[in-house]
């Protein structure tokens, strides 16, 4: 890579970090109710959603009863995108007047956006109408993000109550997730992402007469609509020239935006954001791909604002920073070393100021190869999964990357708010290990860690592995499964190990080569996503609430302290001992022996 | 717990109108206000019709215009109401298969050229769709359609130049060329 590859992925960095700190510091004033002066004219709006459904605003609530309404609003959240796609073709604003999905293809997209997941089954442009795409999907973007935002602030509060009954409310933080930090920066970079070219209206799809006509070969059919054959049998082929290019535009940046915020990922396009209208310039790559990682950064530190020790959330905002620079390293190198064979075939592949050189198949021109590593990178460290190249197409090496991060739990960031859940949850494991080696009671952040909570985090850590794991292995050992792959040989296993990692870590970013939109693969990965989102949640909650009935305990002598250094090493081996512990031996069998096969060629 | 059932039903009704529709038509207003352009696909207009969008590329295979990254959408490539990538693996035959064919079809086209062949030209973009290729790309280019054309490479170097775009604020992404704005200005030449 060229040195202003390393610069832009230093900007990045520094522009991550940056704007991290205050975002974090507004969120926690947020959810604690002490409103900076600049959003307080929307307290009204806050306080008439709650006269209107009935909420009293401080009405706290146990963990159990918190979980029940995260439940149920998010299994309604689901009966709606599921209804809209099934019922599309009958309802407004769909100018292209794309046919009603499948059961089993609204099933898996439902769960897919209610999940924070976003996993796409279907091509964005070919399937979902403007309607659904606005009142389903771009909908469950806000929400799932506010629930996983919800659910982290619960925890935080049972690190900080004393003795306390409840984690809060539940409804409460929904509405001030969504209304004091979704919605202000979606407008603004949704505002952003137009400037560049994003398109948002409402027409239909835009046809340009083309400089030069294409043709395409089609099997000829006859008056009765049946295929004509020949005497042989052969069905008869027809030129069918092609002067046209129907261009698909749409309310697509308001979407994008929040897609983005959100950690959510499924994009508007069938491509995501490799789509030239989806994301048509590096700037608005910039933006696209900072907003990834932003919430989920900003949460350590309002983690650190909540618990009154900025060091706190500071260690681990570094622990994920470190593993995420590492791997985003060895992205980058794999990707722009290439694929041998370009070399073998004589092609210029030398990076340089007037070419991106390196593995370029699945890429954009203007993307080259820091940017599309930078993003996969980032959109698998958070569970985002929209992608602006096609992973698929990556050398093993930087294909194993991304989905090595998906199955490290989607800690290393991860998605708003259970990005920093889950790495807490590693955390409580750490001390623990720690605790055991020093033979003290582990203590975090003032309370004491004991049994209850080492089972829910165990929960919370085992069970999505055990989604991956077991589905992969169900996949490829059935018909029905083997035949959505794309690639041959090892390559082909990792398109299946890739799905099930990303569907079990509700990432949403696919091998996209893997035909998933069938019957199998939109149950199976369905009953993945939901495995991975709630068996984590539900346990999350109750440490929540365990730990916020419990008293807070002075730190002494014994005390790991759990801001420095040390701790930080301590959560990084925690999370890569038990990732790479649980993976390695299928990772073998996929990118391991393909990149072993690449390189073995002369 | 039951109760829980109201408040539920009603934030979900409440939220979808505020993030689900009041949202997108806020912002689409805002957009066709300020950047109507942009927000309708940033299209070309050329005596009155709309010949493609400044974004998004379109299929070149005539020798006297410069070729794009090629493309796997279908069933015609840069089809742009379907995006796909190919999703070939690196170690898939047929990727060999089609990179060495686009070479082929490249050195027909010129056989006097010989220096290496820029990657991005000859393997397929992400979205199907890319509106550019790289700089060395359109150089290698340059000398069969100044041959084909009859007109100089310098001259042809100079249009290059002016259809590429630098990285953008002088840092971010990489340099590129617009396949579409250059292959209308080489016919705008042509007809002068």
């Amino acid at each position: 890579m060229t040195a202003n590859g390393y610069m832009q992925l230093g900007l990045y960095l520094i522009a991550l970090i940056g704007l991290a700190w205050p975002l974090g510091v507004y969120m926690a004033r947020v959810y604690r109710d002490e409103l900076p002066g600049f959003v307080r004219w929307l307290k009204p709006v806050e306080n008439a959603f709650y006269r209107v459904c009935g909420v009293k605003p401080g009405d706290d609530m146990p963990w159990t009863r918190y979980a029940f309404a995260m439940i149920a609003f998010n299994l309604m959240g689901f009966l709606v995108v599921y209804a809209l796609q099934r019922f599309q073709i009958w309802l407004p604003l769909n100018p292209e007047g794309l046919a009603n999905t499948t059961a089993d293809s609204a099933f898996n997209t439902a769960i897919s956006f209610a999940t924070n997941t976003n996993w796409q089954g279907y091509g964005g442009e070919t399937t979902m109408s403007y309607l659904t795409q606005m009142l389903g999907l771009n909908v469950q973007n806000f929400l799932s993000a506010a629930t996983g935002m919800a659910v982290v602030v619960a925890l935080m509060r049972g690190f900080t109550r004393k003795e306390a009954g409840g984690v809060g409310n539940f409804w409460v933080d929904m509405v001030r997730s969504t209304l004091y930090i979704l919605l202000p920066l979606s407008v603004i970079l949704s505002l952003a992402l137009v400037s560049q070219g994003v398109v948002q209206s409402f027409s239909p799809y835009q046809k340009a007469q083309m400089v030069e006509s294409v043709s395409y070969e089609q099997a000829k059919t006859g008056a009765d609509g049946e295929p004509v054959v020949d005497a042989k049998g052969q069905p008869v082929m027809e030129q069918v020239a092609v002067a046209e290019q129907t261009i698909a535009v749409g309310p697509a940046a308001s979407q994008i935006a929040i897609k983005q915020l959100g950690t959510n990922g499924g994009g508007f396009f069938n491509v995501n954001s490799a789509h030239p209208l989806e994301n048509p310039t590096p700037l608005a790559n910039f933006l696209e791909v900072l907003a990834i990682l932003l919430i989920p950064a900003a949460l350590c530190f309002t983690f650190g604002r909540f618990v009154g020790d900025m060091r706190q959330g500071g260690a681990i905002l570094a622990a994920m920073t470190v593993v995420f620079t590492a791997l985003l390293a060895v992205a980058a190198v794999a990707e722009q070393s290439g694929n041998p064979l370009f070399d073998r075939l004589g092609l210029a592949t030398e990076a340089s100021d007037l070419q991106a050189g390196g593995n370029m198949e699945g890429k954009e021109a203007r993307f080259g190869i820091a940017n599309s590593a930078l993003w996969a990178t980032a959109t698998t460290a958070a569970s985002n999964g929209s992608v602006n190249s096609m992973h698929d197409s990556y050398t093993p090496i930087g294909g194993m990357v991304p989905m090595w991060l998906m199955q490290l739990g989607e800690v290393i960031f991860g998605g708003v708010g259970s990005g920093l859940y889950g790495m807490l949850v590693f955390a409580l494991i750490g001390v623990f290990v720690a605790g055991l080696m020093i033979g003290r009671t582990p203590e975090y952040l003032g309370k004491k860690i004991e049994a209850f909570e080492v089972k829910m985090a165990a929960v919370a850590i085992l069970v999505p592995p055990l989604a991956v794991l077991v589905g992969a292995a169900l996949a490829v050992s059935l018909d029905a499964g083997r035949a959505g792959i794309f690639n041959p040989g090892a390559h082909g296993f990792s398109e299946v190990l890739y799905a099930l990692s990303s569907a079990g870590n509700n990432n949403g970013s696919a091998f996209g080569g893997l035909s998933a939109n069938t019957p199998f693969y939109n149950t199976l990965l369905g009953f993945a996503m939901l495995l991975a989102r709630y068996w984590v949640m539900i346990p999350v909650l109750a440490i929540a609430g365990a730990l916020a009935a419990k008293k807070i305990v002075p730190a002494s002598a014994g005390t790991l302290p759990t801001h420095t250094p040390l701790f930080v090493v301590l959560l990084i081996g925690t999370v890569i001992v038990v990732g790479a512990l649980t993976f390695v031996p299928a990772l073998a069998l996929g990118p391991v022996v393909e990149h072993l096969q690449m390189i073995s060629v002369k | 717990m039951f109760k829980e059932l109201k408040p539920a039903a009603l934030l979900l009704v409440l939220l979808t109108v505020l993030t689900g529709a009041l949202y997108p038509a806020l912002i689409t207003g805002l957009a066709q206000t300020l950047f109507p352009g942009e927000a309708n696909g940033s299209l070309i207009r050329q005596d009155g019709k709309i010949v493609g969008s400044a974004l998004v590329g379109q299929p070149f295979s005539d020798p006297k215009h410069f070729w794009g990254r090629p493309s796997a959408t279908g069933p015609v490539p840069y089809n742009a109401g379907a995006s796909s990538g190919s999703n070939l693996g690196p170690l898939n035959p047929a990727l060999e298969e089609a990179v060495k064919a686009r070479i082929d079809a490249l050195k027909a086209a010129d056989p006097t050229q010989t220096a290496p062949i820029p990657v991005d030209l000859v393997t397929a973009s992400g979205s199907g769709l890319d509106p550019h290729i790289s700089p060395a790309a359109a150089r290698w280019q340059a000398p069969r359609i100044a041959r084909l054309r009859g007109i100089s490479e310098a001259e042809v170097s100079r249009l290059i130049d002016g259809h590429t775009e630098g990285r953008q604020l002088g840092l971010l992404g990489e340099p590129r060329v617009n396949v579409l704005s250059l292959n209308l200005a080489l016919d705008r030449l042509a007809k002068f």
